[in-house]
């Protein structure tokens, strides 16, 4: 195995510290406090060749391995998520699943405009009956000649109203449960769809999230992704793809909060003494940095099974698993640290901590990465 | 077209460290950045290229091995080709060496439209090398443009003063020195990172570009450190308290008189 940074992970590092630094960490309180989506630093981002990172040159992406990419997500989310899981949801959820699903037709119209960050994409499974449980999946789907019509509708659709290209998961034979279930490509400007709502959430509010409505929604014959009826698999491996860029984001978040943390116990004195001279904290980010270095290294080996085309659906709810939970912990303690200021507004560990939490929930709850390794440890 | 752009592998921070003994510059553990300067430099260049493809930027520097870093970094932010001067002959270099050894690389490389470089160096700050290098190579200079137009065989460009700027037209070749006013240099990219990775940066020694060894490195260089130090920080300065002008006034002389300096 090998434990050092590649000459390409290097200056992708540095270039997007340097770009979160510089352009990111200036606006992230404001896009959280506003609830706005940050169109100029995407657009930068998209011209650096982030929004299309692990996908061939020959569709227009910038041609890295995932474990690369990776990296670059969790430095982006050390300053924030939301910036993150914007790249990571267009990334894994959309853009991956026509790459790999899509036929020739479908790529060569689709991922030049996503590749290049020119069009937004988004990916829409959930429901308000159906989150984990996506046989009980309601949108429905019938052909109507040469056209698909979509009823029903999502919610907490990262991306929605804001991206251009939507995946979207349809039952076409509710009999069939999550083997009648299909995967559509749906554009913003398809007929019959809409966005009529965006949540307001507690954390990542930079990422616009919100209700899809199709009504009557036609859409050409050509727009089925995959296969009829094969819908479920496209949704759960591009889950399992997208794990690891949300196990990334997690790390990002711990990886900053404990960052803040150092910089704040070495300024903050109490008792004529700085916080870092105080022993039950400094063994405490000892403790801290366990959790973080060792949640890096198992999401890097799934990243690096990926790379290698073995299989990396448990290795990635583990990665999932062990960054989430690493950064509960983490957030936590640099609030605790900061102390009221943590609580406020003034320091970016109160973000942080409100991000965090999503992180354990989206692409698979804590709960259902769980239960795809006791799958594993039990077979 | 072809452009060279001289670039400086410094060290990251605005507080030198610096060898008591020897008055040289401690490295180690310092992280290393292009100089600031001189990204604007490049930054410059790959305007020109973004708006004439068929321009080739090429970015030359003088340093030990590890300037290779730096100089990958260039390609990555769109760099066509990267060469590293590197030869122990050349250590210890003043700028009157290293412009020899920069000059010397510059001719080797040939067939250049235009040169920039950084004012200056954010370790040496002494905005030397890119001014004597223009002169070894027979060629005007322009030093702190802020602005730049190509037209045609020629540039126009402002030159900052203190109070203002200079409009000048100068015929290519030339050298200009490139101040952070000119422009907001990009960010490396990610397609960029691939090629640079995957790309050798060539190296080139003294005998490589020819140069007069009895004109460059340590023994050659006219100017020797004699000695460093860091300037002590001074006092806190006094307010003088008063109501009035008058009172502050008097305040002032009386305070002046008790140190007997009037």
């Amino acid at each position: 195995m090998e434990f050092s940074y590649s000459r390409e992970q290097q200056m992708v590092k540095k270039m997007l510290k340097e770009f979160a630094e510089k352009e990111i960490a200036p606006i992230a309180a404001e896009i959280d406090e506003k609830a706005i989506y940050p169109y100029d630093t995407i657009a930068k981002l998209s011209k650096l060749g982030l929004m299309g990172m692990p996908f061939p040159p020959e569709y227009g992406g910038a041609g890295t391995d995932y474990l690369t990419y990776i990296m670059a997500i969790e430095e982006i989310s050390k300053v924030d998520a939301s910036h993150g899981v914007i790249i990571q949801t267009h990334n894994a959820l959309c853009c991956w699943p026509i790459f790999t699903y899509g036929t020739e037709e479908q790529k060569r119209k689709y991922l030049p405009d996503l590749l290049s960050g020119k069009k937004l994409g988004a990916f829409g499974l959930t429901e308000p009956n159906a989150g984990t449980d996506a046989a009980g999946t309601q949108t429905k789907a019938y052909l109507d000649g040469d056209e698909w019509v979509l009823n029903g509708s999502k919610i907490f659709i990262s991306g929605g109203g804001i991206a251009e290209v939507y995946i979207i998961f349809a039952m076409t034979d509710k009999s069939k449960g999550t083997k009648g279930i299909s995967a559509f490509i749906v554009e913003k400007s398809d007929v019959g769809f809409s966005v009529p709502k965006h949540e307001n959430k507690m954390g990542i509010r930079g990422s616009i999230a919100a209700e899809l409505v199709f009504e009557d929604c036609r859409i050409p014959k050509d727009r089925l992704l995959g296969q009829e009826g094969k819908g479920f698999k496209v949704a759960m491996t591009s889950l399992d793809v997208g794990r690891l860029g949300i196990a990334a984001q997690a790390l990002g978040i711990a990886q900053g909060a404990f960052d803040e943390t150092v910089k704040y116990m070495k300024q903050r004195k109490q008792f004529g003494k700085s916080l870092d001279k105080f022993q039950a904290l400094s063994f405490e980010m000892a403790s801290m940095k366990v959790r973080i270095d060792g949640a890096r290294y198992i999401l890097y080996d799934a990243c690096n099974r990926r790379d290698r085309g073995l299989p990396a659906t448990v290795p990635a709810a583990e990665a999932k698993l062990a960054c989430s939970e690493a950064a509960s912990y983490v957030v936590d303690k640099a609030v605790q640290f900061h102390g009221g200021y943590g609580y406020i507004k003034d320091y970016p560990v109160e973000r942080m901590y409100r991000d965090q939490k999503i992180t354990e929930i989206y692409e698979g709850t804590s709960e259902v990465m769980k239960m795809v390794m006791a799958g594993e440890i039990f077979k | 077209m072809r452009i060279i752009v001289c670039v400086k592998q410094v060290p990251d921070t605005t507080e030198i460290k610096i060898n008591p003994e020897t008055g040289t510059l401690i490295r180690d553990g310092v992280p290393s950045i292009l100089n600031p300067d001189d990204a604007n430099a490049l930054e410059q260049a790959l305007q020109i290229k973004d708006a004439n493809p068929d321009t080739e930027v090429v970015v030359i520097t003088m340093g030990p091995p590890q300037a290779k870093e730096m100089l990958q970094e260039c390609i990555a932010m769109g760099a066509d080709d990267a060469i590293l001067l590197s030869d122990r002959a050349l250590g210890g270099s003043d700028t009157w060496a290293t412009s020899n050894a920069v000059a010397a690389g510059v001719k080797k490389v040939g067939d250049f439209d235009l040169i920039f470089a950084g004012r200056q160096a954010i370790d040496g700050d002494t905005a030397q090398v890119g001014p004597q290098m223009a002169e070894k190579l027979g060629i005007p200079q322009v030093t702190y443009v802020k602005d730049f137009t190509l037209e045609g065989d020629h540039v126009i460009v402002k030159r900052a003063l203190e109070d203002g700027y200079e409009v000048l037209k100068v015929k290519l070749p030339c050298v200009l020195t490139a101040i952070k006013e000119l422009n907001t240099p990009r960010y490396m990219s990610v397609p960029g990172i691939l090629k640079a990775a995957k790309q050798e940066v060539k190296v080139w020694n003294a005998a490589d570009i020819g140069v007069d060894l009895t004109t460059v490195g340590l023994k050659a260089s006219p100017t020797n450190v004699f000695k460093s130090f860091t300037p002590k920080p001074k006092g806190a300065g006094i307010a003088v308290a008063g109501d009035t002008a008058k009172e502050k006034a008097e305040n002032l002389v009386a305070a002046l008189k008790e140190k007997h300096i009037i």
